[in-house]
């Protein structure tokens, strides 16, 4: 297959592990090109290990990586220059400034950005003179973005874009990489935001203890299987056996996840005679509803769903 | 029509990125308070004391002491250049994901060697200006035979390869912080008792020793050259050893993050 046509990233079967720990988990993985892919998951998931075997770091211990059609790790050196990399932390000399630092990863290639627009778009210009290690964590991760897009890359690799960002920077952040999608570069991002995969993903992959849970568009995701959702809210703690118990009251294909000691939810057929149950639960094991809301799925449901665990919590 | 990020990668030639890169390193070298300390002042805090305290102190030298020490100097600076600055460059760079960085970038990995090499030869020309400039005003009259000249550079180049190849090791193999103790603890060791200023023969029953070590045959290497005007071609085999024994480990034990 040419490089042309095959896809930006395909992953078959990887499986990572450090000592016996085992970070990736008979892992597929494919990224169409043009797309935003996000690969979503909580701390420890495997997001990064991926990402870096898709970079070259690592060699795949099982199974096979091929990024825009080259092994990444044996054809690292024609790999390199088409694709940018964005670090999760870190990747700058301490002592340099953040215009020096952005003018010198694009003196390493041959068409690079005018760094003055990239200074510009990401609001580096307020960095001026101080040293990177005086930078802010929001400041860092704005000129960690810019380097990994200065040489003009047509794939680039993105490890949590806006953590420590500010709301503005973020809103930056998002509108800098739909321009990049709109001209036709391939991203791939993980991030543990879902609003950030909810907002700007083509394509999600839910990656949970190294293996990968659910992947599809963000619209199949939260509406595709025609279940909505409740969330119940109370006013004190509930009773420690509340889940069970309405579940019971409840029954299949209803289920019922807590999510904390005042919230549940609540997926399944939303009809009147859920809600008379649910109400009547409520006066049962007296708790007094705060909110009772009917809705949409989240990402986040999703998750706790595959996982029986919440997100932040997991 | 094509958008401003529309995709047009590619690698600048090596030689541009070699370049960028010696620029880059030897500015940040320069700006580093602690680094210039090491390589330019110390050096010349070393050659005024060591005049003056040659008057006091009896070492039986048969040559003018500007003129003994000069080259002996020379050969420290080197040292502090390629071993210790480098060392703890390097190991701070690699704490910080610099090396990653630059790993998933263009420049390939004898590239960025090469831009280390460039920005160690910068400094060591800043370094010999600067020394040999205060030497000169201080009297140094250095015996400039072609041999011997041939065999100061040769001392420099050689030198350069084995303390680097040692500096790089240390920082592949350690820890930044243990790296930054270690490349200073060895750099007083051998500056005060390596062979480096003084002639090994000041050492009394160690001579032999010195001889051996990559400071001893630096400085030793670097007199033979400046004072007696012939090449020292048993000091260059000694350095070339280090050189050869100094890369095999980096080569074998460095880590890139």
């Amino acid at each position: 297959m040419s490089s042309a046509v095959s896809p930006a990233v395909e992953v078959r079967g990887l499986r990572m592990a450090y000592g016996d720990k085992v970070a990736v988990d008979d892992l597929d993985l494919t990224v169409e090109r043009g797309s935003i892919t996000a690969v979503l998951g909580p701390n420890g998931a495997g997001k990064t290990t991926t990402l870096e075997t898709c970079e070259g770091f690592r060699r795949p211990q099982q199974g096979t990586v091929r990024v825009l059609g080259l092994d990444p790790h044996r054809e690292r050196r024609a790999l390199l220059p088409r694709i940018g990399v964005m670090l999760q932390s870190g990747g700058a000399w301490t002592g340099a400034r953040a215009e020096e630092m952005l003018h010198h990863i694009a003196a390493l290639h041959a068409h690079p950005l005018p760094v003055q627009m990239l200074v510009d778009r990401l609001g580096l210009d307020d960095c001026g003179r101080t040293p990177y290690r005086r930078l802010s964590g929001g400041q860092q991760q704005r000129l960690s973005l810019a380097m990994a897009v200065v040489g003009r890359p047509e794939l680039l690799f993105v490890d949590e874009p806006t953590a420590g960002m500010d709301p503005q920077a973020r809103r930056n952040t998002w509108a800098l990489l739909e321009e990049l999608r709109a001209d036709g570069v391939t991203t791939v991002l993980t991030t543990h935001y879902l609003e950030e995969a909810e907002r700007l993903a083509d394509q999600v992959h839910i990656i949970d203890r190294g293996r990968m849970i659910v992947s599809g568009t963000p619209f199949d995701l939260t509406r595709g299987t025609g279940i909505s959702t409740i969330r119940l809210v109370v006013t004190r703690p509930f009773p420690d056996h509340a889940p069970a118990s309405l579940q019971a009251m409840l029954g299949p294909p209803t289920h019922v996840h807590p999510v904390n000691e005042f919230s549940l939810l609540i997926t399944g057929p939303a009809d009147a005679s859920t809600l008379g149950k649910v109400s009547a639960w409520c006066e049962e094991v007296g708790v007094l509803p705060e909110s009772l809301s009917l809705g949409q799925r989240t990402l986040e449901d999703v998750f706790l769903q595959l996982t029986g665990r919440g997100f932040e919590q997991s | 029509m094509t958008g401003t990020f529309t995709p047009m990668p590619g690698s600048a030639p090596l030689s541009s990125q070699v370049a960028a890169q010696t620029r880059m390193e030897t500015r940040l070298l320069l700006r580093n308070g602690e680094q210039l300390l090491l390589a330019i002042i110390i050096p010349v805090l070393v050659l005024f004391a060591g005049v003056m305290g040659i008057e006091y102190v009896d070492l039986s030298l048969s040559y003018k002491p500007i003129d003994q020490l000069t080259p002996g100097v020379l050969a420290l600076g080197i040292m502090s250049t390629s071993f210790t600055s480098l060392a703890i460059a390097t190991g701070f760079e690699r704490r910080y994901g610099v090396l990653k960085r630059l790993g998933a970038s263009p420049l390939p990995r004898h590239g960025l060697l090469l831009g280390k090499v460039g920005a160690l030869l910068v400094v060591e020309a800043v370094q010999l200006v600067v020394i040999g400039g205060v030497a000169l005003l201080m009297d140094w009259s250095p015996e400039l035979t072609l041999r011997g000249v041939a065999g100061a550079l040769t001392m420099a180049a050689l030198g350069t390869a084995a303390f680097a190849s040692l500096g790089l090791f240390v920082a592949g193999a350690l820890r930044a912080e243990a790296t930054l103790a270690a490349a200073n603890l060895v750099y007083i060791l051998l500056a005060a008792g390596g062979g480096v200023v003084l002639p090994a023969s000041t050492y009394g029953r160690f001579a032999d020793v010195i001889g051996w070590l990559p400071s001893g045959a630096l400085g030793g290497g670097m007199r033979e050259s400046l004072l007696v005007g012939t090449f020292p071609s048993g000091p260059a085999l000694v350095l070339l050893g280090w050189a050869v024994l100094g890369t095999v480990l980096t080569a074998r034990t460095f880590k890139w993050e």
